[in-house]
């Protein structure tokens, strides 16, 4: 039964302030037909039958080790160590929000705290945010800071197709109707050499991925050299990072870049059906007025304690009302704790332990690949993840490795990049085991000839 | 409540302060205004050869209470920046005629000079509020 806290009499009280004798006439707007429109659901179930039907549906899922998933793009499956769960399931974190009234919560901001401690090491930045929604909405709210930094008088934003298709589409998103112009995705041809051609004074940020959406691994005198390119034009270097990459790579702070954006969802998070995720999101200390989000800072109360307050919320709209450059108040606070249990759990050589699995994982996987006819991996350096051409149509090998061989395929490329049409994207993580992989290439072969 | 004032400056509606200095002219906000603001953390100043135009915003100005637009009190090119602001944005609150000025202009328009107020005009403006 749902709870009013009104009183009849307050209601009439009310209805009768606004000369309405009735709460179904304020409804009156809305088309009788649609006011209270017949609803064709079936009888109810008790609790019990649900909890049966329920349990049947999940049964139709492929799930579980007897179901190797080869598919990553931007979410990926990783040994959660039970830790984790145990940590976050905590009453006292069971929220999605910054507090409001900071101070009483010193256990969330801590979290929040160590969390931000971590990002900021893990991408070699000064300053971590107390996180974002996603990676796609991290990748946007920097390039609405590159924006602020050049206070709005630069238009355009050049985005590597490197970067996930669909964090580029909510950068668009995000920017559409402040008239600037976002381009150099046109082609994963452009490397980084034409982004920097590309780069003007009237740019405000480049952003590439690293490893990028392809899973593959610029040398770090490329980033650095395209570093240096960005910041002659007066411009910010985005770099959109997968955080279990950085366990085993440079980061990208020691590489030039301003802003480090992505998602946290590797970071012990539950694949989950695509959410809720995080977005982490860190940056120099130069631009930290410019900076979306908010910032937990440590101090010491007025007894010399250590203590933890909100230092910072530069751009919402409780501090800087109407000129407000960023709506987003809340964070993801549960699963920003969920990632820094993670690596606390982990520690930088787990962490780096995880990283080398996934990436001889992903090598042993392609060296066996490749050496199939008919399917070529593409060249380079890369992390868990590389493209592979295939011999027919990615949704047809795709369809016949799940039905005859319980095994989810890769990613198919050709919608999102034409030129890779036929083309699927692999991944392993350090849970995909010799005996999957092997399987995969014994059925990927299958799969040719079908 | 006492403020300060500057005998040599010129004074908008909006509490900002023009003085010429040679032939460009400096500009802030007045003691007024930094005390309604309380502390600046931050002044986001604009860069130097933006082209202001009068009673247009052309920076904002944040306090531990607010972040408030300033408006250009003249038109003209800005020549150069307090870049003493970026690391001692307090500056604002401790010496708004003196250290705490916010950019120098280039007016394109000496005239526009004689639409602000004086000295007695703004006192008087600022006893009304």
């Amino acid at each position: 039964m749902s709870f009013i806290p009104n009183t009849d009499a307050d209601r009439a009280h009310m209805l009768s302030a606004i000369g309405v004798a009735s709460t179904a006439e304020l409804f009156h707007d809305v088309p009788k037909d649609f006011r209270f429109p017949r609803l064709d659901l079936p009888a109810a179930l008790s609790e019990h039958e649900v909890l049966g039907q329920l349990d049947a549906l999940s049964r139709l899922n492929a799930q579980g080790p007897q179901t190797p998933s080869f598919l990553g793009a931007g979410a990926y499956n990783h040994f959660i160590p039970a830790v984790v769960d145990a940590m976050v399931s905590r009453s006292e974190f069971a929220t999605a929000y910054t507090p409001y009234q900071p101070e009483v919560s010193q256990g969330t901001l801590q979290a929040i705290f160590e969390y931000q401690s971590m990002i900021a090491r893990l991408t070699g930045m000064e300053i971590s945010n107390a996180s974002h929604y996603d990676g796609a909405t991290s990748t946007a709210e920097a390039v609405i800071m590159a924006l602020n930094v050049a206070q709005r008088e630069k238009k355009r934003v050049l985005l590597s197709a490197g970067v996930h298709p669909q964090y580029r589409a909510v950068v668009r998103t995000y920017t559409q109707g402040m008239g600037l112009t976002v381009t150099g995705d046109e082609s994963t041809s452009i490397g980084f050499d034409q982004l920097g051609d590309l780069c003007d004074e009237s740019t405000a940020c480049v952003v590439v991925q690293y490893p990028d959406f392809l899973g593959r691994v610029a040398e770090p005198a490329q980033l650095s050299g395209l570093a240096k390119r960005v910041h002659a034009c007066g411009a910010l270097l985005v770099v959109v990072a997968n955080p279990v990459a950085l366990g085993l790579l440079v980061p990208p702070g020691e590489m030039g870049a301003d802003v480090v954006a992505g998602e946290g969802q590797a970071l012990g998070n539950h694949l989950s059906f695509g959410g809720p995720y995080l977005g982490f999101f860190a940056f120099r200390r130069d631009h930290i007025r410019k900076s979306s989000g908010r910032i937990a800072g440590e101090t010491v109360d007025q007894d010399g304690r250590r203590s933890y307050v909100f230092t910072l919320s530069t751009r919402e709209q409780h501090i800087r009302r109407e000129k407000a450059t960023s709506n987003i108040c809340t964070n993801q606070s549960l699963n920003a704790l969920t990632a820094a249990v993670y690596l606390t759990a982990l520690g930088p050589r787990g962490l780096r332990r995880v990283a080398e699995l996934c990436w001889h994982k992903a090598h042993y996987l392609a060296s066996r690949v490749g050496s199939l006819s008919g399917y070529s991996v593409t060249k380079g350096e890369f992390f868990h993840e590389f493209a592979v051409r295939c011999p027919r149509p990615v949704s047809r090998i795709n369809a016949r490795l799940f039905e005859k061989h319980g095994i989810v395929g890769g990613y198919d490329l050709g919608a999102d990049y034409p030129e890779l049409r036929d083309a699927m994207l692999l991944c392993c993580t350090e849970v995909t085991t010799k005996e999957q992989i092997d399987r995969l290439v014994a059925a990927l072969e299958d799969c040719r000839n079908a | 409540m006492e403020y300060k004032f500057d005998q040599k400056a010129r004074y908008s509606k909006t509490h900002e302060w023009v003085r010429m200095d040679g032939a460009e002219a400096v500009v802030g906000i007045t003691d007024y205004a930094q005390n309604k603001l309380s502390d600046v953390v931050f002044t986001d100043l604009p860069a130097v050869g933006k082209v202001l135009t009068k009673e247009s915003a052309f920076m904002v100005i944040e306090s531990v209470k607010a972040a408030e637009e300033v408006f250009a009190p003249v038109s003209g090119a800005v020549t150069a920046r307090n870049e003493k602001l970026v690391k001692a944005p307090e500056l604002v609150n401790k010496d708004p005629f003196g250290d705490g000025w916010l950019v120098r202009v280039r007016l394109s328009d000496v005239k526009e000079l004689d639409s602000l107020m004086d000295l007695a005009s703004y006192r008087k403006l600022v006893e009304t509020l």
